[in-house]
């Protein structure tokens, strides 16, 4: 597995679990209550600066593995990688359109700051994530 | 679903054919393993530059590397 390959894995599954522990917290702090009550602010930035952090960490304790077993591929990129960088951007890139469109939509009906902040949040995380494995499904079943 | 390429090569033959393994011609070409590997089963269509660059390596012409089929 390549340098970028490597990153691209690191920061999909920390988005994933970054989403979902998000979902979960927010969830247990409206204990059934109205979501729009929830002090969402801490919650959604800390699950933010916890998921970069954790996809650094996560991705040089891997490189460091990896640089053990193959010390040539140590932070080597190409052509390849680029390429499918860019296919991976195009394609998250949808999903901030679709929630930048919601947010326009959630202020102009004056929606409660909870939907407007958590349509963008969850349209960064989903495009991370889809870009992400878009990405991974061309470094494994190719990009022609 | 990723849409196949008509280009097939005969990289892997000549490299071998010329005793060079992967990683040789990975490193004479500045690429990854990773991407000589792709290219030689059809997985990622080098560029133009490339393809250049692996067919002087084998000092052959572009078109004894790399095929298109005929149209028809």
């Amino acid at each position: 597995m390549v340098y970028q390959e490597r990153n691209i894995w690191s920061s999909l599954v920390v988005s994933v679990i970054g989403m979902i522990v998000y979902v979960i917290v927010t969830l247990q702090v409206a204990d059934g209550g109205p979501l729009t009550d929830v002090d969402w602010v801490p919650i959604m930035l800390w699950t933010i600066g916890l998921s970069i952090v954790g996809a650094i960490l996560v991705s040089i304790t891997w490189g460091i593995f990896a640089g053990m077993l193959d010390p040539e591929g140590v932070g080597k990129s190409d052509q390849r990688d680029t390429d499918i960088a860019q296919m991976g951007g195009r394609v998250g890139q949808a999903f901030l359109v679709i929630a930048g469109l919601g947010v326009i939509l959630l202020c102009a009906y004056e929606a409660d700051w909870f939907w407007i902040a958590n349509t963008m949040y969850f349209g960064f995380a989903i495009s991370t994530i889809v870009g992400g494995i878009a990405s991974v499904i061309a470094y494994r079943r190719g990009l022609v | 679903m990723v849409k196949p390429t008509r280009v097939t090569n005969s990289i892997r033959a000549i490299r071998e054919a010329a005793g060079m393994t992967q990683a040789d011609l990975a490193r004479r070409i500045g690429v990854t393993r990773q991407t000589l590997i792709a290219i030689e089963q059809g997985r990622y269509s080098p560029t133009l530059e490339l393809a250049f660059q692996i067919s002087r390596v084998f000092a052959v012409g572009l078109d004894d590397v790399f095929q298109y089929p005929e149209e028809g």
